[in-house]
């Protein structure tokens, strides 16, 4: 799987034509288009339609697509599946997963479409989302489950509602889910995406807790409103020292590249590959921002 | 001493401004209170009615009327209504500009009280009507700038200026804001009704409250002001000015924003000692606020902002970002009072906003300007007048006077509007020469002119990914397909002048 | 696919299309559109519509469309899922075909 930023996974509801058609403009780096719970009952079937023309037919911009389907327990899950896995353009999020199975389950109803549409098997990327105490506990298994998996998300809405709490400011009810969730990822070496922040007018909090989420470890953040974007994309920018550092070791690498050793070392020390993993990480954040240094640097506050 | 009469002094021929000797008689002093003759010799007129008569005003002739009172606007109407009721045809209209709330002025023009209209914009019904062919000859539509020029140069001449104004005193000095009170009628800067008041042969203000004298500091002074009419009623304030012109939340307005601001940043222009222009759409409006983010962080000051100034901007000068405020039309109350109140809010002409003629004007100064238009096509012109369906729906306002004069103009224009494609191959009616244009900037990218070869190479050095305006144009096809063009018949129902008088596109009939 | 009653799909909010489709005799795609870009779009509208219908072997209806500037890909979905609903269809034959 091709390594690529997921700063941010902005929400879109399935069946609002004038939002899904703007899902791309808003530089998020990963679109969701949402058929679960922000669609109703009865408007199911068309937001799915919804989701499926727009698949079909717009010139999406860059970015990653999903498409959230509803649980393959009800009767709409695997209509979802049939309709966007053929598009060979989404990677399909799963609605609450509790356990292995459910992502196994689902990745075999992939797999059919896929045989049955002549798409490669495995090609569809998937992606599990723990919102309860159960889903949480099995975080570790839930991520190593298939190699289709890319990431793992944490819905803290649902999850606080089934451990009997609220959510608070400073996320204290969270800190076992979060910390479960990225250790489970980096284990099974996916991306750890953290909940989303429902409070659109609190520019204060929700740096807060971008700011925490960066610090822990998370590869990014469910967005709810496209002004939610910038604020998490300027906070995974890396400051100049970081950047230069990140250059600094990449240089070292190719220093030692060239005189054919295979160690690498960086102001007496090692750089094993951690370090350059992070480097390179650090770097592709920077190149995301456009941060081209020079004269006329445009960096936003 | 004996004074010898002048004319018999050899030089007398040449001191031709001695007017005779001095006769005594000729001297008869007003003994009265200033109190008392206020009241008693002044230039209040008691009706609208024998104003006009006293005025002159004949068939054929060319009444003026400013448009600071916006969509809440009485004066047009009762002025021209009552024309219609005294017997007056084929009158030339010359606002500056007009609004939805004059459409009556369908029937006059039916009935032939008013032959021929000139002015920057036309709105709603009466707009639509005239893009059906409500009129003989065609409507001039002429810039802010345009408009003021042409004035000065005698190329518009004005027979009858009459010109509303929220407060006035009994010789004529006039303010579009109330000083003691707040809740009257409020228009900020009259800075449009200051050309027609400076050059139309007779000047009358009509107010709905007359104050002592002197009503200073002044937006129309006393000595161009022939007669005043007190009427119960001048306009509605819900329909001038909002409270404040509110941020837009609208998330694709803020990506153009976004994007308008980073070109701003990245285009040499920002340093100390700028100056800027913004429009009052919520992508433009927005810009500001971004700005100054910028201007904090960077401790950058702009000498003066121009305009159409709104509460936002005047929050930037109260804060210290912005050293000067050249105002020819406030947008809000907050503005207004920012007029009345604050020393270094200058209030000025559309002459000196925008006149054509004058090193010194102020569009000419300005290093940035941020513009929106109704569309834009591939060679860069911009229509802010007529719909995707030919129909006339805006105003030229100070469109090509900024674009021309600023060192860069940006036009933020969203791709498409509903189902309406905004950057086009042809626009339908040309108003801004795209020679003008700099950088156009859509939420799907930004394209700067091929003439900016300069500002090009910046912006891409900033790390800012540009793309080609045909690109734009067809990525808006795509996503709406190709429009049926309009149909229209051969009937010129406006010509569209450029900032110098010439005419720049015609805009026809629709058929219907 | 025929269709068995009334249905609507769609709403009335910007960028949407509310479609409202009604089995009537015979064999024809009959279509009342109220657009703010009947001019420009109108007939590219229509012949969505009736593509969309054709393709899904609908004949025999009167579809009713109230456009807020819908993109074709809207109005397809619009059409379908009124379609669909009027059939009492729960499952859409996708068909073995990628896309």
């Amino acid at each position: 799987m091709k390594e690529r930023l997921r700063r941010t996974m902005l929400y879109v509801p399935g069946n609002n034509p004038g939002m899904v058609k703007d899902a791309g403009i808003y530089g998020a780096d990963s679109m969701m288009f949402d058929l679960e719970d922000s669609v109703s009952l009865e408007e199911k079937d068309a937001a799915r339609f919804l989701v499926y023309e727009a698949l079909t037919s717009l010139d999406l911009p860059d970015g990653e697509y999903l498409v959230r389907v509803n649980s393959l327990d009800s009767a709409y899950g695997r209509e979802d599946l049939e309709a966007v896995v053929r598009t060979g353009r989404v990677a399909i999020r799963l609605p609450k997963t509790e356990c292995a199975q459910d992502v196994l389950a689902c990745e075999a109803e992939i797999a059919r479409i896929e045989r049955d549409c002549g798409i490669a098997v495995g090609t569809t990327p998937m992606m599990a989302a723990v919102e309860s105490a159960a889903g949480v506990l099995n975080a570790r298994e839930i991520a190593a489950a298939t190699p289709r998996l890319m990431g793992i998300a944490l819905g803290a809405e649902d999850y606080v509602a089934d451990l009997k709490t609220s959510r608070s400011p400073d996320g204290i009810e969270l800190q076992f889910a979060r910390s479960m969730v990225l250790l489970a990822a980096r284990a099974a070496g996916i991306d750890a995406i953290d909940t989303i922040y429902s409070d659109i007018h609190n520019e204060e909090g929700f740096r807060q807790e971008v700011r925490l989420i960066k610090q822990l470890g998370f590869d990014g953040k469910s967005i709810i409103n496209p002004r939610q974007v910038n604020v998490v994309h300027e906070i995974y920018t890396p400051t100049e020292q970081e950047v230069l550092q990140a250059r600094a070791v990449m240089e070292a690498m190719e220093e030692a590249r060239r005189r054919g050793s295979g160690v690498a070392s960086l102001h007496g020390k090692m750089v094993d590959r951690p370090v350059a993993l992070r480097a390179r990480r650090t770097l592709m954040l920077a190149g995301a921002t456009g941060y081209g240094g020079g004269e006329d640097e445009v960096q936003w506050n | 001493m004996e004074l010898k009469d002048i004319a018999q002094f050899p030089f007398a021929g040449e001191l031709r401004s001695i007017k005779g000797m001095f006769q005594e008689s000729g001297v008869v002093k007003n003994t009265r209170t200033l109190a008392e003759r206020e009241i008693y010799h002044n230039k209040i007129v008691d009706s609208l009615e024998e104003v006009i008569r006293l005025s002159g005003l004949k068939d054929g002739m060319t009444i003026s009327f400013h448009h600071h009172f916006r969509n809440g606007d009485y004066i047009v109407n009762m002025v021209v209504e009552k024309l219609a009721q005294m017997g007056f045809r084929n009158l030339v209209l010359a606002a500056s500009s007009l609004s939805d709330c004059h459409w009556p002025l369908i029937e006059h023009i039916k009935s032939g009280v008013i032959r021929r209209i000139e002015t920057s914009g036309l709105r709603g019904k009466l707009a639509e009507e005239v893009s059906h062919g409500l009129m003989e000859v065609p409507v001039v539509f002429r810039s802010h700038g345009g408009r003021a020029g042409a004035i000065d140069k005698g190329e518009l001449p004005i027979d009858v200026a009459f010109l509303g104004a929220p407060s006035c005193d009994p010789y004529g000095n006039a303010n579009g804001y109330v000083r003691d009170e707040d809740e009257k009628v409020t228009c900020g800067s009259m800075g449009y009704a200051r050309v027609d008041a400076a050059r139309a042969k007779k000047v009358v203000v009509i107010t709905n409250h007359i104050v002592h004298y002197p009503n200073a500091p002044f937006a129309i002074p006393e000595h161009d002001v022939d007669y005043v009419v007190r009427v119960d009623e001048i306009g509605d304030p819900t329909g001038i000015m909002s409270g404040a012109t509110r941020y837009t939340t609208n998330p694709k307005e803020l990506v153009i924003a976004e994007w308008a601001a980073k070109v701003i940043l990245a285009s040499g222009r920002f340093q100390q000692g700028f100056s800027f222009q913004t429009g009052t759409g919520g992508a433009s409006l927005a810009v500001t606020r971004l700005l100054e983010a910028e201007m904090v962080r960077r401790h950058i000051t702009a000498s003066f902002a121009l305009g159409g100034i709104t509460g936002s901007i005047v929050e930037l000068h109260e804060k210290g970002l912005i050293r000067k405020l050249l105002d020819v039309q406030s947008f809000d109350l907050k503005a207004a009072r920012s007029l009345r109140d604050n020393r270094f809010h200058q209030q000025i002409s559309a002459s000196y906003y925008a006149s054509p003629y004058g090193e010194g004007t102020a569009v000419n100064q300005l290093d940035v300007v941020v513009l929106s238009a109704l569309e834009v096509d591939c060679d860069f012109n911009a229509n802010v007048l007529t719909g995707a369906d030919g129909v006339i729906r805006g105003a030229i306002g100070g469109h090509p006077d900024t674009s021309f004069g600023a060192s860069v103009s940006i036009v933020v224009v969203p791709l498409t509007r509903g189902r309406i494609p905004c950057v086009v191959r042809h626009v339908n009616t040309v108003v801004t020469p795209g020679k003008t244009v700099d950088v156009i900037v859509t939420e799907c990218g930004i394209a700067v002119n091929p003439r900016r070869k300069m500002l090009c190479q910046r912006l891409q050095r900033a790390g800012l990914k540009l793309c080609s305006i045909e690109q734009l144009q067809r990525k808006a096809e795509q996503l709406v397909g190709i429009p049926k063009p309009v149909e229209y018949t051969g009937k010129v129902v406006g010509i569209v002048t450029y900032r110098d008088g010439s005419a720049i596109d015609y805009i026809y009939q629709v058929r219907e | 696919m025929k269709l068995q009653k009334m249905a609507v799909a769609g709403t009335l909010e910007s960028s949407d299309i509310m479609v409202t489709i009604e089995p009537v005799p015979g064999d024809g795609i009959e279509i009342q559109l109220t657009s703010p870009v009947e001019k420009q779009f109108g007939e590219r509208i229509r012949q969505v519509i009736t593509a969309t219908l054709e393709q899904m072997e609908v004949t025999g209806v009167c579809v009713t469309a109230v456009d807020k500037g819908a993109l074709d890909c809207t109005i397809r979905a619009r059409v379908r899922t009124a379609a669909c609903r009027g059939a009492g269809q729960v499952q859409y034959p996708w068909g073995g075909r990628r896309v």
